[in-house]
């Protein structure tokens, strides 16, 4: 056979491969439900399902003896969009109340809450509330304490004053200024959707091929492993892309989460992604030989790592360094960082091209290991 | 009949056991993925990097920085001397929080005037930022009172006091960790039944099995046996590494926690083998499999609170085990819940055990094809 034979060869098998991978995903539909299906009912799910926003949060409003003061108080409460406050008549009902759930805290005013307001003194105000969920408790007292901060600005504008707090603090909350958690949870379930998917897609052809013998009635065929690797990884990478862009579009369209970097930056480092992603389900299963331990595998070592160690909720850099180290084992890490800036601050060089090159060089070492592991050679 | 089941539950066993791949997956993975997520999963925030623009040269301005630079919470990692310093510290993500004092700040204090205090937050994680700036507030108010009590200034004529029940100091650990018991139980339970219907499915064996002289009953508690002890036994793993480890307080009772921990892995169980009785190729069952559990999980008020979500979806997550599971966790090892405050949580996941049960035996013999 002549060099020139085999270069044209090599282009018919790799196409005779990719045609056969396409058959096979069209008739087993799991596939295309795998790359379509799957990122818009999970972001449609997710997307409007979670938010770290609390809104009329219920608390239990205690005033055993209301007057023109209290109710002014109370009523900064009624106005917020944060609160939806219930009046209890007594502590018990209202700790009975917080035992049970209903609400998640109590606001409690002193019997003689309006004499002390307007004898010149501070009147004290309690409030409790429900430590179990410590963020969202963390939350709901900060939500208290800026309405009670609004509440003594409003009062000493009233009386003509100022208010009499030393240092006042001015917030600016930059890329995100109404802080709707919407904007970042959106980008980072892109990169955790697309983790599953990319790894779905890969994680059980090729054990497939093991299982089913037919690995080795390839062996047997002219086609070299570099092209059986090429025409598994091609269609699906071609579903994968078809999959992003649908996310992508949801985001923007969907979801109003502003793209403020460039489009094609976003479409580079998501291929770059993806070529990770498929990556490592054909290491899985590569490795794994079998479907069943892929599969095992591809549920153990794909969402739950994504979904925690990303960054996409939890913050990475207040884990402990040794945590620290294993997230850059995950290549979804990478690319929440890539998502949350390109989105929500622009196309910010330093950001995107360190993690743009750790996700090339994820892909590059998932396929290495692919290469290695997979031999023309039988057991 | 319980000869037969047994037969079938010990080759069960086997079938997932015997293969050193398997068992690795089964055993080893889900206790390290506890200690990772254990320690990763937090939303408190410590050494957040911070950097300093102070265009003040008073004291009272270096006051207030030294309650920055003594907290745990926050990391300076540059001071900056031009406003054009800010934005390529915050884009880059070098830094979380600008604190910037102005020149008048120290002058404006002493005068008794409000001085003003920018606080600049990468806004890019809505939550981070939320938090930092609650730190920070923090840190202020601590200044504040100083300030005021040294002063002579009139305090502020309401005062809040406020407190945490159950977690007075809001360690975020002890409500994510019992959570992560319920995550990787529904994990294990999942990864051990969903495949099992479809892999015989697709070996052609299954039909065998179907007509031995099994009934689809005998079959399903065959089946069911292996998902649930495994369970029950990383399960209870995992919660001593919980109570062990990490000094979770354990304040309620035991017995209500394995009775939900029971009911819960009979609900997964089921869910589990009707996934792997509904396909008919393990990539199906894989889907499947994850199909339901990525959902179940991040709608289960693990990370994010059910309260925060709209109304349908709500309704929605009625449906999902691990809700009601988290509950019980939460409630037993933090609250020391007793059953009757449970009673309401522990009975779906019997319903959806039942019902998902007997659709994936009805489904053994109607889905053929």
């Amino acid at each position: 056979m002549t060099t020139s034979a085999a270069r044209g060869g090599w282009r018919m098998r790799l196409r005779g491969l990719i045609r056969k991978e396409f058959r096979q995903i069209v008739r087993d539909p799991s596939s295309i439900a795998i790359a379509f299906l799957m990122p818009v009912a999970l972001l449609l799910l997710f997307g409007y399902g979670i938010s770290l926003d609390a809104e009329e949060v219920p608390v239990a409003l205690v005033a055993p003896q209301p007057s023109a003061a209290s109710a002014s108080f109370t009523s900064a409460f009624y106005g917020s969009r944060y609160f939806a406050p219930r009046p209890m008549p007594d502590m018990a009902a209202a700790e009975a109340a917080l035992m049970a759930g209903r609400v998640d805290g109590i606001i409690r005013l002193q019997g003689n809450f309006a004499r002390r307001l307007e004898g010149g003194g501070s009147a004290p105000v309690q409030v409790i509330v429900n430590g179990v969920d410590a963020n969202n408790a963390r939350m709901i007292s900060g939500y208290v304490q800026s309405t009670w901060a609004n509440w003594l600005a409003q009062r000493a504008q009233a009386a003509g004053g100022e208010l009499d707090m030393p240092v006042q603090v001015e917030p600016r909350i930059w890329f995100n200024g109404e802080m709707r958690s919407r904007n970042f949870l959106v980008p980072g379930l892109i990169a955790v959707i697309m983790t599953l998917i990319g790894a779905l897609l890969t994680a059980l052809v090729m054990a497939r091929e093991w299982e089913r013998g037919t690995m080795e009635a390839l062996m047997v065929t002219p086609v070299a492993i570099r092209e059986i690797l090429l025409g598994k990884l091609i269609p699906y990478f071609v579903l994968g892309t078809g999959g992003m862009l649908l996310a992508v579009g949801m985001a923007v369209f969907l979801f109003d989460v502003p793209l403020r970097g460039s489009l094609w930056v976003l479409l580079i480092c998501s291929s770059l992604f993806l070529l990770a992603a498929l990556g490592m389900g054909l290491l899985i299963s590569t490795i794994a030989r079998n479907q069943f331990v892929a599969g095992q595998v591809a549920i153990i070592a794909t969402f739950l790592p994504a979904f925690i160690l990303s960054g996409f909720i939890f913050d990475i850099g207040s884990m402990p360094w040794a945590l620290r180290g294993i997230t850059h084992l995950i290549a979804a890490r990478y690319f929440v960082a890539i998502l949350q800036t390109v989105f929500l601050a622009g196309d910010v060089w330093p950001v995107i091209l360190p993690n743009a090159l750790a996700l090339l060089l994820m892909a590059a070492l998932f396929f290495g290991l692919v290469r290695r592991n997979s031999r023309k050679r039988l057991e | 009949m319980f000869k037969r089941i047994i037969a079938l539950a010990v080759k069960e066993f086997l079938a997932l056991l015997k293969d050193k791949k398997s068992r690795f997956v089964i055993i080893v993975p889900p206790l390290v993925q506890l200690f990772v997520f254990s320690y990763a999963a937090t939303y408190d925030l410590n050494r957040v990097p911070y950097a300093v623009y102070n265009e003040d040269r008073g004291v009272a301005a270096r006051n207030l920085l030294a309650g920055f630079q003594g907290s745990k919470n926050f990391r300076r990692v540059a001071r900056i001397d031009r406003s054009g310093q800010i934005a390529p510290l915050i884009d880059r993500k070098q830094v979380l929080l600008v604190v910037h004092i102005g020149p008048q700040f120290s002058r404006d204090l002493a005068l008794g005037r409000p001085a003003p205090l920018q606080l600049l937050v990468d806004g890019r994680n809505s939550n981070t930022a939320m938090l930092t700036l609650n730190y920070a507030r923090d840190i202020v108010d601590h200044f504040n009172r100083r300030w005021s009590a040294a002063h002579q200034l009139a305090p502020p004529p309401v005062r809040l006091d406020i407190r945490a029940w159950f977690n007075p100091n809001l360690v975020s650990r002890w409500f994510i960790v019992p959570g992560i018991v319920g995550l990787l139980t529904l994990v294990v339970a999942i990864m051990v039944t969903s495949l099992s219907v479809a892999r015989e499915r697709e070996q052609g064996t299954f039909d065998q099995l179907l007509v031995t002289p099994l009934r689809p009953t005998e079959i399903l508690i065959g089946k069911a046996l292996p998902g649930f002890l495994i369970g029950l036994f990383e399960a209870s793993l995992i919660m001593m590494a919980a109570v062990f480890w990490f000094a979770i307080p354990m304040r309620g009772r035991l017995l209500v926690l394995y009775l939900g921990l029971a009911l819960f892995l009979l609900s997964v169980v089921g869910v589990g083998l009707m996934i792997s009785s509904l396909s008919v190729t393990q990539q199906q069952g894989l889907l499947g499999a994850f199909l339901f559990t990525v959902p179940a999980i991040i709608l289960s008020g693990f990370a994010t609170p059910i309260a925060n979500m709209p109304r349908a979806v709500q309704y929605l997550t009625l449906l999902n085990p691990l809700r009601y599971f988290m509950v019980v966790l939460r409630g037993v090892f933090l609250e020391g819940a007793p059953f009757s405050q449970l009673a309401h949580q522990l009975w779906p996941m019997a319903l959806i055990g039942v019902t998902s049960l007997m659709l994936a035996g009805w489904l053994f013999r109607h889905r053929m094809y």
